[in-house]
């Protein structure tokens, strides 16, 4: 046992970046946590040069985001650390519910097969974050620690920083500005912008325990414990022997006083219930906010994460949600900084995101005043909730110890085309595209892996069961040829050989069952992974309409 | 079967939930906010007016028995 060491990460003097005329990069990004980071792998990704500024020279202290969901581990494959996450990390599926002393309920996160990666991994930030640094260092991205942004200047086509360094301070401009420097967001608050919703009266007590402990790689949950009466308590495994455990303390706790070891290791030997050795590897408290900035875009300067949208951690969608605001946010600035699509897109990023903020609050608060009843009232219900799970199934689907990350289905975005055809299932214009074992070349291979190989990363999916005719072969053609190329993949039942076409083969039947697909159902794709548009047979001229409305370029 | 359903069966029609947890969630919603502000005498008087026309609203005895003798548990 041992508790990790804080790498600390080289200084470099910005005296390339000084001296004469204020230079103007294209992508300046703010803030090296793993928002900040996957938007600097993506940028290098898309062939974009990025610089990334930091105010600290290391990683995240203590374990902070321990949980990454499904969608996440998708998102980190394609930015190519997802092998190096899974392996790290715990996976688990179980969820389990205790009230008192005996258990009421339990989750099953991937109840439906054929999925490459688990419903959730557990795994400190600072691995998650080392493991980003050198993805991003290895792609070229300019990464400066102890590299303080102090001022931000917007303009009409630029944002000029001023930056502190241990050298002096310097000023330098930034064609586009990705703001991703975390909850109390320094940036936010010097520009002044408005971050509204709710704060709870609550306190927390977080603790990161190094044991070694048998229980097996599952979330426990408990309403009103014997060991922390009338409070809730969530154990989780995360890598390497640390154990998070979580006591909710309510609003009186004294923070300073609750913090001490002294306090903290009665609690931990009370809910252990023997003398098992441990060490306490970090512990803070923390208080949380349910809100969302207003507009995540302001002209060129663009908010992603924290800095954006806080929520209360009960379901683990603070870094979740921050990767899928990179996910969505980096193919939409590439297209604009590439000339490949108006600047009109980048508000569907705001757009887009806001809507998915609103249900990540949503559903945290959900889950929040039912683990924290604030009334008499609401905790007879929530206790009603519990008893009647024992038996009652209806109820085990109302206990709410947190509802788990998952990507919002973006039904209302602008960049959608509408069904004219009739269609069965969940993958509708705006959904976040199902993974589905897959073969290509006789090997075996997963959906989402193949996505996103065009320079654009616009996709299309043909369904067949016969060679694609010249005519359609043409129509790929024209796709692929396109100011903005989509590159189709054919997906068949069984092996094809088709010249100059990548075919994916559904042996098993999933991808033909998620998509509701026949022979000709054809999906256009946002590099994002989300559906934009489908249609019962392929008209590459109703796939062009579709893709000018993804991009934004109907006015052209 | 049993008369009584206590299966999952929070839906409304004409919405699709994405998430199977959604509809009950909102429900739940719901329940907490029309308590907002209330005495807890104000609370036990609602909830004594909605189970009664919870209960006119379901009308079969056979239901509403079991219901009865599982809240009672």
């Amino acid at each position: 046992m041992g508790a990790y060491v804080n790498p600390i990460y080289p200084y470099r003097a910005p005296t390339d970046l000084q001296g004469g005329a204020v230079q103007r990069k294209p992508l300046i990004v703010i803030g090296a946590g793993p928002v900040g980071l996957a938007a600097a792998i993506d940028a290098r990704l898309r062939g974009l040069d990025v610089l990334l500024f930091d105010d600290d020279k290391t990683v995240s202290v203590g374990s902070r985001a321990v949980c990454y969901a499904k969608r996440s581990l998708e998102i980190l494959d394609r930015l190519g650390v997802g092998d190096a996450a899974c392996q790290l990390g715990v996976s688990w599926n179980i969820g389990r519910t205790f009230m008192d002393e005996g258990e009421v309920y339990q989750f099953n996160l991937v109840p439906d097969p054929g999925h490459k990666r688990p419903g959730m991994i557990n795994l400190q930030q600072y691995h998650i974050e080392e493991m980003l640094i050198a993805r991003a260092l290895e792609l070229g991205a300019d990464l400066r620690w102890q590299y303080k942004v102090v001022a931000v200047t917007p303009a009409a086509d630029h944002a000029r920083l001023t930056v502190e360094t241990p050298d002096g301070t310097f000023d330098i401009e930034a064609d586009w500005l990705v703001v991703a420097d975390g909850a109390r967001s320094p940036i936010r608050r010097h520009l002044g912008l408005d971050i509204e919703g709710r704060v709870f009266q609550d306190r927390f007590l977080i603790a990161d325990v190094i044991m070694k402990a048998d229980y097996p790689a599952e979330r426990w949950f408990w309403f009103d414990p014997p060991f922390h009466r009338n409070q809730s308590v969530l154990l989780h495994k995360q890598s390497n022997n640390v154990w998070r455990i979580d006591f909710q303390l309510g609003w009186d706790a004294d923070p300073e006083e609750e913090k001490k070891p002294e306090k903290v290791i009665p609690r931990l030997q009370a809910m252990l219930g023997d003398d098992r050795p441990f060490e306490l590897e970090w512990v803070s408290i923390y208080t949380f906010q349910c809100r969302r900035m207003t507009d995540f875009r302001h002209g060129r300067v663009l908010f992603a994460g924290d800095a954006a949208h806080q929520v209360s951690p009960f379901g683990a969608r603070g870094a979740n949600s921050g990767f899928q605001d990179v996910d969505d946010l980096m193919w939409k600035l590439a297209l604009v900084i590439q000339g490949q699509a108006s600047d009109a897109l980048l508000d569907t990023y705001a757009h887009d995101r806001q809507f998915a903020a609103d249900e990540n609050i949503m559903n945290s608060t959900r889950s929040t005043d039912f683990i924290t009843p604030k009334s008499r009232t609401s905790k007879t219900f929530r206790n009603a909730v519990l008893a009647l799970a024992r038996e009652h199934p209806f109820a085990r689907k109302l206990v709410n110890s947190g509802r788990l990350s998952m990507p919002s289905f973006l039904t209302g975005s602008a960049l959608n085309t509408p069904d004219v055809e009739a269609f069965e299932g969940q993958m509708v214009p705006g959904a976040p595209m199902d993974d589905a074992p897959v073969q290509v070349n006789g090997q075996d291979a997963w959906l989402l892996d193949q996505m996103g190989r065009a320079e654009s990363g616009f996709a299309g999916l043909l369904f067949a069961d016969s060679p694609p005719t010249p005519e359609v072969l043409a129509a790929l053609q024209t796709l692929q040829q396109g100011r903005v190329p989509v590159q189709t993949l054919i997906v068949t039942p069984h092996t094809m050989n088709i010249p100059g076409v990548r075919v994916i083969v559904d042996a098993q039947g999933f991808m033909a069952k998620r998509y509701d697909a026949r022979p000709g159902t054809t999906y256009l794709l946002r590099p994002d992974q989300h559906v934009v548009a489908r249609w019962r047979s392929l008209n590459a001229s109703a796939v062009q309409a579709a893709l000018a409305r993804a991009t934004c370029n109907t006015s052209a | 079967m049993s008369p009584l359903n206590t299966d999952p069966n929070f839906h409304e029609p004409g919405r699709h939930f994405f998430r199977d947890f959604s509809p009950g969630d909102e429900f739940y919603e719901h329940l907490i906010e029309a308590h907002n502000g209330l005495t807890d005498e104000q609370s036990e008087a609602l909830n004594a007016r909605l189970i009664l026309l919870l209960a006119n609203h379901i009308g079969d005895l056979r239901v509403l028995r079991e219901a009865l003798e599982k809240a009672r548990g």
